[in-house]
């Protein structure tokens, strides 16, 4: 917590708070962290084995066959979200099904399904970016500022 | 009679003639499954939605609650019901279905046990011959509502709870063979400032410590009154927190009569349930199911049971405020 926040706490909120915390598990920081990496890292050699594959037997270049490699990984997860597999992986490995695309599909899919009872406009469709949508908004405009900063440079000759 | 400042004492004792327990899958493989009247294995009970799957529960405990008394749901004055799902619909289609005269109620998680003080109160003052009070919560209907979609993959902290997925209910009258009610204090909203809804055991340790020492306070008692004193649902965090600080506080329950719903209902080797149980239903099932057993069973007889609720919402939680929690404790003596 903020020193900002705790200054609004009454000092028997603050001493409360200070009890509670000593009583409390703590997470497992660097645990969580060893399970992620290692889940993360199977996901990714899936991943890249699946590109080798594309570049093999269906003869993609080197950078296209990413494209395939990231649908199937895509509907690996959608599937196991809608078998109700996903969330349980994701408990154990944390940040290692977040980061890569597995954590992005899944907050498509499992908002998708779970506001399938309110109909498929404003349910679905509605809902769908519910979770995903701050990741959109936010990376278009990073992306855009990163742009501009590309651009300006490069007509200033540094790039 | 209003006795001290919050303590209601109930000199008619009011009589539990029957009570019901309705649950869900990852009840039926906790501890207290022999104690439920009926299980379901499937999380929807062959419903389309999780808030319909709710309501089926509060109908299925209110309706074999009135069997179980050998009445007709004509014959039940009142319902109190209360659940945690927005504008409590749960509760209100179950009381359309029940068409009982019916008043509504959210005190979070604290809602069974406000439920029976409410009910106990009516009874006692004669305003009704019998009231039935139900409380429910549904897991996935929860999460959707609290947290995130139930499928999303996101690791929980070992302070977080699992909500319970059932519905207790309980038909309180004025004569009858049963557990009676004997006082129940009513708590006051107690926030200390705590804002993680992932470690809500912490948050309502406070106020169940408040409305623990304004019950033995009140009616001038001693915790060896009892022969049970449980918790609603701090789960093994806000538990062990709640007995330090009434240990703090110059108050000593004996740990062996020291309980709590949320630690009981589920078995150690669930991990899904992180801290234990949480929801209105996990108070309503493991008293008017397992307590209530007991104490028919001669195994218990003077048991108090703090119901605590955590009064944030979704909203509210994001507008970054603090949750405010809340305690009700019923005495209930065979």
């Amino acid at each position: 917590m903020s020193s900002k926040k705790k200054k609004k706490l009454s000092p028997t909120q603050q001493e409360y708070q200070q009890f509670a915390q000593e009583r409390e598990p703590k997470r497992p920081i660097l645990y969580n962290c060893v399970k992620a990496f290692f889940v993360g890292g199977i996901i990714c050699t899936i991943g890249q084995a699946l590109s080798l594959f594309f570049v093999k037997y269906f003869h993609f270049s080197q950078e296209a066959a990413g494209n395939p490699a990231t649908a199937v990984l895509i509907i690996l997860t959608v599937l196991l979200t809608g078998f109700g597999v996903f969330d349980h992986i994701a408990q154990f490995a944390g940040a290692g099904t977040v980061i890569p695309i597995t954590g992005f599909a899944n907050t498509i899919a499992s908002a998708a399904i779970e506001h399938q009872t309110e109909g498929y406009v404003l349910g679905v469709g509605g809902n769908m970016f519910k979770l995903a949508g701050p990741v959109i908004v936010y990376g278009v405009f990073s992306a855009f500022v990163v742009s501009l900063v590309v651009i300006s440079l490069r007509a200033l000759g540094v790039m | 009679m209003l006795k001290g400042h919050q303590t209601w004492v109930f000199e008619s004792k009011p009589t539990i003639i029957a009570s019901a327990a309705v649950g869900g899958p990852y009840e039926a493989k906790g501890n207290l499954a022999s104690d439920f009247d009926l299980l379901h294995g499937d999380i929807r009970l062959g419903q389309d939605s999780f808030e319909k799957a709710e309501q089926k529960l509060q109908e299925q405990a209110c309706e074999t609650a009135i069997k179980k008394a050998k009445m007709k749901k004509e014959d039940v004055q009142f319902l109190f019901s209360g659940d945690l799902i927005n504008q409590i619909v749960p509760s209100s289609f179950s009381a359309r279905t029940l068409s009982v005269p019916y008043l509504g109620l959210y005190g979070a998680c604290s809602t069974s046990m406000e439920g029976l003080s409410l009910a106990s109160l009516l009874v006692d003052s004669q305003f009704a011959k019998n009231a039935l009070v139900c409380a429910s919560s549904h897991n996935a209907a929860s999460e959707k509502q609290y947290r995130y979609p139930t499928e999303y993959g996101s690791q929980k902290p070992p302070t977080a709870q699992w909500t319970v997925t059932g519905a207790g209910a309980a038909l309180v009258a004025a004569q009858g063979e049963g557990p009676r009610v004997t006082a129940s204090t009513i708590g006051r909203v107690i926030d200390m400032g705590l804002t993680d809804p992932f470690n809500m055991g912490a948050a309502m340790a406070p106020a169940a410590v408040d409305t623990i020492e304004a019950h033995f306070r009140d009616l001038d008692r001693d915790p060896s009154y009892y022969d049970l004193i449980a918790t609603g649902d701090l789960g093994r965090v806000g538990h062990r927190i709640a007995g330090d600080l009434l240990i703090k506080h110059g108050f000593n329950i004996p740990k062996e009569i020291f309980t709590d719903c949320g630690v009981l209902i589920y078995k150690q080797d669930q991990p899904v349930v992180l801290a234990g149980g949480s929801g209105c239903g996990c108070c309503a099932v493991t008293t008017f199911g397992h307590f209530l057993n007991r104490m028919r069973k001669g195994e218990l007889r003077k048991i108090l049971v703090i119901a605590t609720g955590a009064l944030l919402s979704p909203m509210s939680y994001q507008q970054k405020e603090s949750i405010p929690c809340i305690a009700h404790a019923v005495s209930i003596e065979i």
